[in-house]
């Protein structure tokens, strides 16, 4: 069996619902456990062990929810407009569950990145909320966020608001680039960004490690969340069917 | 009528039905020019001050009643059952919905776009300030209703489908609405302007190459719902 075959394979057998229902209940304890470990690690060696910035002071520590949430924004609408395209081209209904189940848990990173960021705002800028670039383009994510789950929830056949739904969010994928460099260009008053510089970070090493574990653990968070949502939509989505009534007789 | 080519009959038969029904094709017009003589009132007549919110008061009300008029875009065809006719027809979807955003533009945008100056002139903008607005909404309405088409087309046939439509388009029109707006502002302080609408034709161009496919794929999905 040639590579590209056994990729089609593993491809089928994801989208198989039952085998996704086994395979995620499988993988969500090593998820959950990983997420408490990798967090714990992260808020304690930024809460306690990061040493205080020298202009910021303590305050900089809210750095440790905020530009993971905000990381995470963007991440999830990417994930959701690649299920929406694997969706309307292959068909494959667990694409689907992942695209709507991403949405609330996107929309939730963006609205903590723009709480936490206006928190943060108050003692940095001396008010809660500024007109800069990287805020107001967290701002419209989070509308576009709204008007996807908005969308979603207006039309009641599961098949139609699948497919409407992607159609949006990837109209939406296609805006997000010319929106951010609109808003950009429009306006920049944020602090430039300080980790991206991966050759040489303007950041010292013990601030970075636990951003970093932060950043993993959200991944983590997301997949363990999206992965309890996938299973209890397959659920309902599969009710007639025979794996589901085995399931249920079994247990 | 040119039946051989179905962009120019789509377009004749939209156009016909729309000056059928004068009234209605003055009101997003009139809604333009309401709004924008609102503001004024509640904000101060003040030339200095009017001089420089003008730009952004323009393309704001020009941004909403563009989103007015957008939502009767595909109502009649959709509830007398001639968009299923439409899509079926062996001529390409997406070449009549591009015919029928056409004659929507040219039933709302273009005399919005025309009636533009006098309201530069009530808000006390400079002739060449007035030019660049013109310029800048010539550019940038078309963009307004192509990409206001797809979320008309999502949200045909549901119920509150106005506020939603609203919450769908309203983020995507934010490129236009900096780059037009900014080009004015910019024009008005003698700055370059070029860069902006050179922007907003690199949108358009966008637009008009990809929504007509996505609109016409919308409406499929729309309309195999009921």
């Amino acid at each position: 069996m040639s590579v590209k075959d056994k990729v089609w394979l593993w491809f089928h057998r994801m989208a198989s619902p039952a085998y996704f229902y086994k395979l995620a209940g499988q993988l969500l304890p090593w998820c959950i456990v990983a997420t408490i470990i990798l967090m714990l690690v992260g808020l304690v060696g930024g809460l306690v062990f990061a040493p205080a910035d020298y202009q910021q002071g303590d305050g900089f520590r809210i750095i440790y929810v905020h530009v993971p949430a905000a990381w995470m924004s963007m991440f999830v609408y990417m994930v959701m407009a690649v299920n929406s395209a694997i969706f309307l081209i292959w068909h494959i209904k667990l694409s689907d569950i992942v695209a709507r189940s991403s949405a609330i848990i996107g929309a939730s990173f963006t609205f903590l990145a723009l709480v936490t960021g206006s928190i943060w705002g108050k003692p940095m800028w001396g008010t809660w909320w500024v007109w800069d670039a990287r805020l107001t383009s967290e701002l419209l994510l989070l509308f576009l966020y709204l008007g996807y789950i908005g969308l979603r929830s207006a039309i009641d056949d599961r098949r139609v608001a699948g497919k409407a739904g992607s159609i949006l969010a990837l109209v939406g994928a296609i805006n997000i680039p010319i929106i951010h460099y609109s808003v950009v260009w429009w306006n920049t008053l944020h602090q430039a960004p300080s980790v991206s510089k991966f050759d040489n970070p303007s950041i010292e090493i013990n601030m970075l490690v636990p951003l970093l574990c932060m950043a993993i653990a959200f991944k983590l968070f997301y997949l363990c969340i999206l992965l309890i949502n996938s299973r209890s939509e397959l659920l309902e989505q599969e009710k007639r069917s025979n794996w589901v009534k085995e399931l249920v007789t079994s247990s | 009528m040119n039946t051989r080519n179905p962009f120019i009959a789509m377009l004749f038969r939209d156009l016909r039905i729309a000056f059928r029904q004068r009234a209605e094709i003055m009101l997003p017009v009139i809604f333009f020019v309401v709004v924008v003589s609102l503001f004024p009132l509640a904000i101060s007549p003040d030339p200095t001050v009017l001089k420089s919110i003008g730009p952004g008061v323009i393309w704001i009300a020009a941004l909403l009643s563009i989103l007015l008029s957008l939502q009767s875009l595909f109502r009649s065809d959709f509830s007398d059952g001639s968009m299923e006719q439409i899509l079926l027809s062996p001529f390409p979807g997406s070449l009549l919905m591009l015919a029928r955003i056409v004659a929507q533009w040219c039933v709302t945008g273009l005399p919005l776009i025309i009636i533009s100056p006098l309201l530069g002139l009530l808000l006390h903008l400079d002739a060449h300030v007035i030019w660049v607005l013109f310029i800048s909404l010539l550019l940038g309405v078309p963009y307004l209703n192509m990409v206001g088409a797809i979320g008309v087309a999502l949200t045909i046939g549901l119920r509150q489908a106005g506020a939603l439509l609203s919450l769908l388009v309203l983020p995507l029109y934010v490129p236009v609405l900096i780059f037009g707006s900014n080009a004015v502002i910019s024009a008005s302080n003698d700055l370059p302007y070029n860069g902006q609408l050179l922007w907003l034709a690199a949108l358009l161009v966008i637009a008009t190459t990809l929504s007509p496919f996505v609109i016409s794929f919308a409406l499929r999905v729309s309309c195999s719902y009921r």
